[in-house]
């Protein structure tokens, strides 16, 4: 299964839409679901669902092959705590999709660590997609998350707590 | 009753960065709080909290939100509140000086080139006061020590 999410407010039709369009031309037809937010639902060629709470939401991520995402931070953690590839597109604020493009440089800096996998325009996303699933799955690792600043916060809390 | 921690954001990318941090909170008594009732599943045998979503733009609710996180604050006492934004994190901390709570700030990966707005705002009152990119940090903080990423 492929995973979409625009995250549950702001509609993005220019990512959803351009989902869509790479699986009308498969054969056979690729499970698709997407999380869509305030947007469309009515897509021909894949599944979407407005939200997902928070278990279905983690369970879609978790047995997802691949996950397509605007350049929002939740979904993309677990993904890559979960080993699954991220091809992102992110909002862009000139067409409105967002109020600043906070996304484009999150999208950039990721890009740049290596994490993920940026389309920079929706008519790239097509053969990135192409691409990712023809990459098999034995390839790749769970990343192994860098607990540096979680243990600096602990110790400081247990610190002041005097623990 | 003195809970340990208050561990308080706003929905989606705050929430998600701050769940990453709930580690290091093992062991204490953690009391939860964020907007969506669906979030329970992060924390499992916890107690999740719920208060009004709001921001600058919405400046009625964002003033039931405050009343919300006072009543959360006065409530628990948290000797130490940790949030990682966005306008609810920032009151907590700020009413958690009433209460004398030592309070951590984590400013979200999400934003890279500056800080949050609330992120700026908080400075005078959190303890621990911290980005997570290097070039965000100053010489008096913010402070970098790794991120979540």
């Amino acid at each position: 299964m492929i995973f979409v999410t625009v995250g549950t407010q702001l509609p993005f039709e220019r990512l959803v839409g351009a989902v869509d369009e790479w699986a009308a031309r498969q054969s056979p037809r690729p499970d698709v679901l997407a999380q869509v937010g305030g947007g469309r639902v009515d897509y021909p060629h894949i599944r979407c669902v407005r939200t997902l709470d928070g278990r279905a939401y983690a369970d879609a991520i978790a047995g997802a092959r691949l996950l397509v995402a605007h350049a929002g931070t939740g979904s993309i953690l677990t993904a890559l705590d979960g080993g699954v590839p991220v091809i992102l597109l992110p909002r862009d604020a000139v067409r409105g999709e967002h109020r600043d493009d906070h996304q484009m440089q999150t999208a950039r800096q990721m890009e740049r660590m290596g994490l993920v996998t940026v389309a920079w325009s929706e008519h790239d996303l097509a053969s990135l997609i192409d691409r990712e699933m023809a990459t098999p799955p034995s390839a790749r690792q769970p990343r192994v998350r860098n607990n540096e600043l979680v243990e600096f916060v602990g110790d400081w809390v247990r610190g002041r707590l005097g623990r | 009753m003195r809970c340990d921690v208050l561990a308080i954001s706003s929905p989606g990318g705050h929430w998600a960065e701050l769940t990453r941090l709930f580690p290091a909170f093992a062991g204490l008594a953690v009391e939860y709080a964020t907007t969506d009732p669906g979030r329970a599943v992060d924390v499992p045998g916890g107690r999740l909290h719920i208060f009004t979503d709001a921001n600058k733009l919405t400046p009625r609710r964002l003033l039931v939100c405050a009343w919300q996180v006072l009543w959360l604050v006065l409530k628990f006492r948290p000797r130490v509140i940790v949030s990682t934004g966005a306008a609810p994190g920032l009151l907590a901390i700020i009413f958690g000086q009433l209460v004398g709570a030592q309070c951590v700030w984590l400013d979200i990966f999400g934003l890279v080139e500056r800080m949050t707005l609330s992120g700026r705002m908080v400075k005078p009152f959190a303890d621990l006061y911290l980005v997570q990119w290097p070039h965000l940090a100053r010489p008096d903080g913010p402070h970098y020590r790794g991120t979540l990423l």
